[in-house]
């Protein structure tokens, strides 16, 4: 075991459930849940952590209307992270535990990473030129 | 019977940073908390995007003013990983102790805190006195007592001699003296034992399950201390997470009372072991790839998401504060208790919205 020891698979959005009740069940716990905004998509990495031994899975959703059932029923600490994507990601995430509305946080700009992405950031033509 | 809606915060006697509770009771007991923040969300993820890697480590030290130090040293390993390289042992070595003064002084802070909201004000002078010995030692050996920005990508910015050793294990006996007089009032004292034993009683398995990290996991039984991944130099130092079965409000209290004698005796450990050498390799080329970078902070893991794609800029920068790993709990832990138990109760998962605000 060492400070790194963690694995990272991209899997199907309709594998979401099933992978995260098969952690649950392996008796994880549900380290984070990750947005990352892309040019039109959005990742979302779910990370577990058992005998910090840790687990990452990522599903990709387009970043238009994107969508995500809630894994709020397995695990029901995940309604914060959800709210929180849904919050600054704009991500629907449909069947959350507990539901804030968009109340969640308080921001100035309404989903300040959502919607059509405001200007180009790392990882685009310039950054690389850097 | 009717129910009320009590709002709590975000300006409240006991909290120092605003978070808003709606308390809906009935009569006088809570039977649901709904918690909102956001109140000074500072967008400093966003922020990754402007600043160059190395240049980010201000950013993450500024995290928290209680963690800042395990902030910079989380964000450091993680950017280390990707490049790479390896701090040089006696920066591991530097860090630990830096890492485990932080500790104590934010635990020395949060008994302040709870004797403050059970209404021991000696106690809570007391407690601060002797947070401020560990202030005047980061002082003495980084230049800052809040942000110490002693830490950078491959290793530190200074370096601790024989004298400055010499000088904190002085300092260590001292302060585990005063530790010790202060930690037996928390511990024996009739009136905080009533106040805070069978309150709030978290069960291990709940516990593990809402996600707790740090003090309010260990103690509800669960020995998991991100320490024993053995970052830094604590794969070479020898600790074991201090734990309690109890669960409540108490038990959580005397978990931080006793990991202040255990990072004592860590930074005796490590000024013993340290070795010579180095405190920092050249940095070259930029980062590349995706990792997870984790750390015990006082309030528990940490969880630095850094993903890179070969630029100078990372291309995304995500913090996961212990505190919003423990919002749940305090949410569950809420459901049913006294009214009057509240702030007591907000204040044993030690908050800090800080963080969670990042």
């Amino acid at each position: 075991m060492t400070p790194n020891d963690q694995t990272l698979e991209v899997i199907p959005l309709a594998a979401l459930l099933d992978r995260t009740r098969a952690m649950r069940e392996q008796g994880c716990r549900l380290v984070q849940i990750c947005a990352t905004r892309l040019s039109d998509e959005v990742e979302l990495t779910y990370s577990f952590d058992r005998e910090y031994r840790m687990s990452s899975f990522r599903v990709v959703v387009p970043a238009a209307e994107a969508s995500v059932p809630s894994v709020s029923g397995i695990f029901w600490c995940a309604f914060l992270y959800e709210n929180e994507i849904h919050d600054l990601f704009h991500v629907e995430v449909s069947g959350m535990a507990v539901d804030f509305h968009g109340r969640f946080y308080k921001t100035a700009v309404k989903y300040p990473f959502g919607g059509v992405k405001p200007t180009a950031v790392a990882g685009s033509a310039s950054a690389a030129n850097d | 019977m009717p129910r009320t809606i009590i709002p709590f915060g975000p300006q409240h006697p006991v909290l120092p940073e605003p978070v808003h509770l709606d308390l809906v009771v009935e009569d006088e007991k809570v039977v649901e908390a709904r918690p909102s923040v956001g109140f000074v969300h500072r967008g400093l993820e966003k922020l990754v995007e402007k600043k160059d890697f190395g240049e980010f480590v201000y950013i993450a030290e500024r995290i928290c003013g209680i963690c800042s130090f395990i902030h910079s040293q989380t964000y450091c390993q993680g950017i280390e990983t990707l490049l790479g390289l390896k701090a040089p042992p006696r920066a591991q070595y530097l860090r630990t102790i830096w890492g485990e003064f932080s500790r104590i002084h934010s635990h020395l802070l949060w008994l302040g805190l709870m004797a403050d909201a059970v209404g021991f004000e000696s106690l809570f002078m007391h407690s601060w006195r002797v947070r401020e010995r560990i202030l005047d030692l980061i002082e003495a050996t980084t230049g800052g007592r809040v942000i110490f920005g002693a830490c950078k990508v491959g290793g530190v910015r200074r370096d601790i001699g024989a004298e400055a050793a010499r000088h904190i294990l002085a300092e260590m006996d001292g302060i585990e003296q005063d530790a010790r007089d202060i930690t037996r009032v928390f511990l024996g004292d009739s009136s905080i034992k009533v106040r805070l034993s069978g309150v709030g009683v978290l069960a291990r398995q709940d516990a593990y399950d809402l996600g707790c990290v740090g003090p309010t996991l260990r103690a509800s039984g669960v020995a998991q201390d991100l320490r024993r991944l053995g970052y830094a130099a604590y794969g070479e130092l020898q600790f074991q997470p201090v734990t309690r079965a109890e669960g409540d409000a108490f038990a959580r209290c005397a978990v931080r009372c006793d990991e202040i004698f255990q990072s004592i005796d860590l930074v005796r450990q490590a000024l013993a072991k340290i070795p010579a050498g180095e405190i920092a390799v050249k940095v070259a080329g930029n980062p590349k790839g995706e990792v997870i970078a984790r750390a015990e902070q006082p309030r528990g893991e940490v969880t630095y998401l850094l993903k890179a794609n070969g630029t100078k800029h990372l291309q995304r920068f995500r913090v996961r504060t212990p505190t919003f790993a423990n919002l749940p709990a305090m949410i569950r832990l809420l459901q049913g208790c006294d009214l009057a138990d509240v702030p007591a109760l907000v204040l044993t998962i030690d908050p800090c919205i800080s963080c969670t605000e990042r």
